[in-house]
């Protein structure tokens, strides 16, 4: 029984997993990561993670490209992330409420407008997703060829932008400018950047990342939308953001330690299945992100002005 | 002399206060200019109109004969503008190379280029005496390291104009001597410079020019070699105010007396071994620069820390740690050193204010519920024996002033007879007519018989309040001596950790 | 363009508050509506009658304010004193799971009077414990409440579903799996003869009344208004944060649980992984609407009942999709926040 349990870790299959897990989360936590360090906490992502899922497969259902979808789905993204912006950077209001009301306001959209292009049926109607990409001699290596290079482009395309937006933060300017506006907004004021416009422009950024984290649930891991099937993956996002010390390196570590847990629990649950109830397995990953929140809290160094609404002439 | 700024007819109202009431004012090439005046003068609201982080409703702002849009600290900049700010604008968590070049590249840049800002930096430093790490975590430097940064912040940027807001408020004495050398070289070197200040023996020493505001106005215009110090005394408050006097009267007994205290609050500098002991009918001041440990002592005997060694005697009987109710109960009053964050809470009322620490004496309450009239009744005698204008029992506490908050503040300690009474920086931030008063509070006080133990970086408050004095400097005291015999040398040298024993 | 605060808000102001925001949400719903092809005023008379156009339709819109009630409280109360409880969710379900399965065997233990009451009180129990885990979490290791909260409401619903798959499953029942039935004595009266509507809803209004009542007058309200406003302060003056807090979260999570205790005794006597359709998360959008008033938390839940209640109706009627009602309430929670900053500040040129 033991052997079975950790043979899994030994399946190309279970590797294989843990990258198409890892996906969205990694776009989720990359784009909660980008609104976190210019001050703004983005709880929208829920909701705005659903939405991406439900509008990128409705483009592709329409018979629109597979990339189309996700870039309509980055774009959605962007347009609420712009209501999230507004709400609470021009206005003020809280992060917290907002965002939920956001979450609340997305997923609802969601399933509304799904509900009116799609009657309801039998079985949801499917697409066909991206397919594998194969890479030369890389895709053909023994064990690893299975085990990681056997995934669908947008999974490549997430492990990029982690490098390119850990890069764009450390040694750009705008990094620099992001950075120092989620440090202390006046500090940025006084050296002439406009910390208002440099939120708006992470939050959108970072809620168009969200909505692509949310395609890639019906593009590329599955081929259908349902409504509830987020499943939490949004607010598994945020505790990564934490774990993850916001630094981007860390985030893609995070999402990989995290699916890991839950593809090891999806084939251990085979295994082991008639002894322990199903639930307990799902339970696992859930359990793991608020552990893993607990760990992150003792080390951790929140960009000081995160949740702190930025008015001028209030010095 | 040339005139590299103009500031126009600059009015600015918020709400119904109005900060500047239209100002105008000239800078000249290489003129090290003092912007003087009492607190609510208006001064930091007419520095911050011209670095561009607040807009003016009328009047205009003219750089090196080039008018300024309004609100952008951007133009400011490129005109060559620079402003030290008085609570540095700096981010802790980044370093000091960071903290100098945000905003200063062009946001499509690929690269930010580090090795260009380190070769002007390094030779800025040399060239002006601001020698700092540069790839030092700003939060983990000094005071005065922090300001070196916000200096070269400005000269970075290639500024021709510098404000410095208040800039020897953290620093000792012979700190703020070696800071106008500093800016007195820079005026040699072709900067123009403004500083605002309320202390006048620096403005008197340092400054070529004053321009003193009072109520938002420009009321004067001196050389310093024309005037004296009392007449811009008397320039910024606008009459002869008369503080209080202290008279010397016979001090009781013991009330409270501290034995080598360690302490140490979370994120405060600790106390180490500090004795110190207040006498009833009288005030012992403990005088000190910001950041030197004022904020754990005051922690300490309000109750918000435990004493970790030393041994702490109370009306004779021995404490092993103070608790914010058992202060109260036990007739120890509170004024806490930030009125916005400790003192009240700004969207209750003034009877919830009023009644917050001792709502559970049966005066206030019974059986858990909460006794309203009562309630009022107390906000209503303390507005009135301590003359707080602008609010009802019950309005909001948010809506009266700075002075009146903090007059409210002392009331409601000193309205129940305490028998000691701990205040930290009770004048701070206060303009002139609510210093008297609250001066004249404590001494009526002192007069009544209450201890005070009196914390403040304000040399004038030690001066004209305290029977004897203490300094505090990084965490320690110094021992005590009489306020006959603290000449400012003296207490010069205290401040700086300089006594018997040390 | 710039905000200024306010000294004062208008009485007026802050009444016309919520009237406005649902306003703007009906006229912005009023879009969706016209995309789904149907015509808007039609719809919303349609909505309206359908909440409260028969006796049985307003019995079922009472019945179904009655849970939110009770969720809009758990969520005024916790963000009265800055605890972001997320997790009303999670807290109902867990309330009644321990209501059903404590139901169907305390019976003959129990006198048949305090069998009800007892069980209520098992039900907020478990609702508060499963918000003090979180809470714990924030005063020992300084963790967010936001995101484990909102974590714990999966875990909660997954318990419940291993629960009622395993040892609380009813053998007889046929279909989606479900709790043995409680005992027949512990089942809520109804309030009208042949209808939904039970004692539930007097439960859900004297909670709100206790809760005014407590927030007013009360030493506990007093201090847990001030932590809230301004924990600093507050422990300046000698409030204990600790103290304030678990009171706070065995209340609030107490009220959760409560809901979800209600809902099981009132309505069908069992529990399964469908019985709240977000009531927890509806919750928040109550007490946002109510201003956290808990009075103004009764008027609000019956508004958002309204909105569910009749858009059924409307929806099988006109072809509009039954998600509009969570839009509308969605949509009010965004305009709300945004009326009462206006309350609170003036718009400057």
């Amino acid at each position: 029984m033991i052997w079975d349990c950790l043979g899994i870790l030994a399946t190309a299959g279970l590797w294989a997993a843990v990258l198409r897990i890892a996906s969205p989360l990694i776009f989720g936590t990359l784009g909660a990561l980008l609104c976190e360090r210019s001050g703004v906490l983005n709880l929208g992502i829920e909701g705005i993670m659903s939405f991406g899922a439900m509008v990128g497969w409705l483009t592709v259902y329409h018979g629109f490209d597979l990339w189309l979808g996700l870039a309509v789905a980055a774009f959605a993204g962007a347009a609420f992330g712009l209501l999230h912006a507004f709400l609470t950077v021009s206005l003020g209001l809280s992060q917290h409420v907002t965002g939920l009301g956001i979450t609340l306001f997305a997923a609802s959209l969601s399933i509304f407008a799904f509900r009116l292009a799609i009657p309801v049926s039998g079985s949801p109607p499917t697409i066909v997703p991206f397919q594998p990409i194969h890479l030369p001699f890389l895709s053909d290596l023994a064990f690893l060829g299975a085990a990681l290079f056997n995934q669908t482009a947008p999974t490549y395309l997430a492990v990029a932008l982690t490098a390119l937006i850990g890069y764009v933060l450390a040694r750009t300017p705008l990094g620099l400018a992001i950075r120092i506006t989620g440090e202390n907004p006046h500090a940025a004021e006084a050296q002439g950047i406009n910390p208002i416009q440099v939120r708006i422009g992470a939050v959108v950024a970072g809620s168009a990342l969200m909505g692509m984290g949310g395609a890639f649930l019906t593009l590329s891991a599955f081929n259908s939308f349902f409504p509830t099937m987020i499943q939490g993956r949004g607010w598994v996002c945020i505790t990564l953001v934490v774990f993850a010390s916001w630094r981007p390196e860390r985030a893609l570590a995070g999402a990989l330690l995290y699916a890991l847990f839950d593809a090891y629990q999806l084939r251990l649950a085979q295994v082991v299945g008639k002894m322990v109830p199903y639930q307990i397995f799902l339970m696992i990953p859930y359990v793991m992100s608020i552990l893993a929140l607990l760990v992150a809290s003792r080390r951790a160094r929140v960009p000081q002005a995160l949740m702190q609404p930025y008015r001028r002439e209030e010095r | 002399m040339t005139v590299v700024l103009r500031v126009e007819g600059i009015t600015k109202r918020f709400g119904g206060l109005v900060a500047n009431d239209d100002v105008t004012l000239d800078l000249h090439q290489g003129e090290l200019l003092a912007l003087l005046g009492e607190n609510g003068a208006g001064k930091t609201t007419l520095m911050n109109i011209l670095f561009g982080h607040v807009v003016p409703d009328t009047g205009r702002v003219v750089a090196f004969g080039q008018a300024l849009p309004p609100g952008k600290p951007r133009a400011a900049i490129a005109a060559g503008i620079g402003m030290v700010h008085q609570h540095f604008a700096l981010a802790a968590n980044l370093t000091v190379l960071e903290n100098i070049t945000a905003g200063t590249q062009s946001l499509t840049r690929w690269r930010a280029d580090a090795s260009r800002a380190r070769r002007k930096l390094t030779e800025l430093a040399q060239r002006f005496g601001l020698i700092v790490a540069l790839d030092a975590r700003v939060g983990d430097l000094s005071v005065g390291e922090r300001q070196r940064v916000e200096i070269l912040k400005a000269l970075y940027r290639d500024t021709r104009i510098l404000i410095l807001d208040e800039p020897t408020a953290v620093l000792t004495y012979q700190e703020s001597q070696q800071f106008y050398a500093i800016l007195r070289s820079m005026a040699t070197k072709g900067l123009s410079l403004i500083f605002i200040s309320h202390r006048l023996p620096e403005v008197m020493e340092s400054s070529d020019r004053v321009i003193v505001l009072r109520g938002g106005r420009v009321v004067a215009e001196r050389r310093p070699a024309e005037t004296s110090r009392d007449e811009l005394a008397e320039l910024m408050v606008g009459r002869r105010v008369a503080r209080p006097r202290r008279e010397s009267q016979p001090s009781g007994p013991v009330l409270l007396d501290a034995e080598e205290i360690d302490a140490a609050p979370k994120r405060h500098m600790k106390l180490t071994a500090v004795s110190f002991h207040v006498r009833a009918g009288e005030i012992l001041g403990i005088v000190g620069v910001s950041g030197n440990g004022q904020t754990a002592l005051a922690q300490l005997l309000s109750g918000q820390c435990a004493p970790l060694a030393g041994r702490l005697t109370l009306f004779g009987a021995h404490c092993p740690r103070l608790w914010p109710r058992s202060c109260v109960a036990s007739g120890i009053g509170r004024v806490p050193e930030d009125r916005n964050n400790g003192g009240a809470i700004g969207e209750m009322a003034l009877w919830e204010n009023a009644v917050l620490e001792r709502v559970r004496e049966r005066r206030f309450s019974i059986a858990g519920l909460v006794r309203k009239r009562p309630g009022l009744a107390f906000a209503a005698e303390i507005i009135s024996r301590f003359d707080v204008r602008g609010g009802t029992p019950t309005s909001e506490i948010r809506l009266l002033s700075g002075g009146n908050m903090q007059k409210f503040i002392v009331g409601r300690s000193l309205a129940t007879a305490p028998r000691l009474l701990v205040a930290a920086q009770p004048t701070r931030g206060l303009d002139e007519g609510a210093v008297a008063a609250i001066h004249e509070h404590i001494l009526a006080a002192r007069r009544a018989g209450i201890g005070i133990l009196l914390i403040s970086e304000d040399l004038d408050d030690i001066l004209q309040l305290a029977d004897r004095v203490q300094a505090i400097v990084a965490g320690r005291l110094s021992p005590d001596i009489p306020v006959t015999a603290a000449d400012p040398r003296r207490l010069g040298l205290m401040m700086a950790g300089v006594w018997d024993g040390a | 363009m710039r905000l200024e605060r306010r000294s004062q808000t208008p009485v007026g102001m802050a009444l016309a508050a919520p009237v406005g925001a649902i306003a703007a949400a009906l006229a912005l719903a009023g879009i969706l509506i016209t995309i789904a092809g149907a015509p808007v005023l039609d719809a919303y008379q349609r909505m309206f009658m359908g909440a409260f156009g028969s006796r049985l339709q307003i019995t079922e819109t009472l019945t179904r304010s009655t849970p939110l009630i009770l969720t809009g409280l758990a969520a005024a109360v916790a963000f009265r004193s800055r605890l972001w409880n997320i997790g009303a969710e999670g807290q109902f379900y867990l309330g009644a799971l321990a209501t059903a399965g404590l139901g169907a065997k305390l019976g003959p233990f129990i006198p048949a009077m305090l069998l009800v009451p007892s069980l209520l009180l098992v039900g907020a129990a478990a609702g508060a414990v499963w918000l003090l885990v979180p809470l714990g979490l924030r005063l020992r290791f300084g963790v967010d409440e936001v995101v484990t909260t909102l974590l714990l409401n999966f875990i909660a619903l997954l318990f419940v579903s291993m629960m009622i798959e395993g040892p609380l499953r009813d053998p007889l029942a046929f279909g989606w799996p479900q709790s043995v039935p409680v005992d027949p004595a512990a089942t809520l009266s109804k309030l009208v003869a042949r209808s939904r509507l039970h004692t539930g809803l007097l439960i859900a209004l004297a909670a709100a009344i206790t809760i005014w009542l407590l927030q007013a007058r009360t030493v506990f309200g007093l201090e847990s208004r001030a932590a809230g406003l301004d924990p600093a302060t507050a422990s300046f003056a000698g409030v204990s944060l600790v103290n304030v807090l678990v009171r706070v979260a065995c209340l609030s999570g107490g009220l959760a649980g409560l809901a979800g205790a209600i809902e099981v005794l009132g309505i069908k006597g069992y529990v399964t992984t469908d019985l709240s359709p977000g009531y927890g998360y509806t919750g928040i959008v109550v007490a946002m609407l109510a201003g956290s008033h808990p009075l103004g938390v009764v008027l609000a839940a019956l508004f958002v009942a309204m909105i569910f209640v009749g858009a059924d109706g409307m929806s099988r009627a006109l072809g509009v999709p039954n998600a509009i009602a969570d839009v509308i309430v969605s949509m009010s929670l965004l305009t709300m926040l945004t009326a009462l900053l206006l309350t609170r500040y003036r718009l400057r040129r």
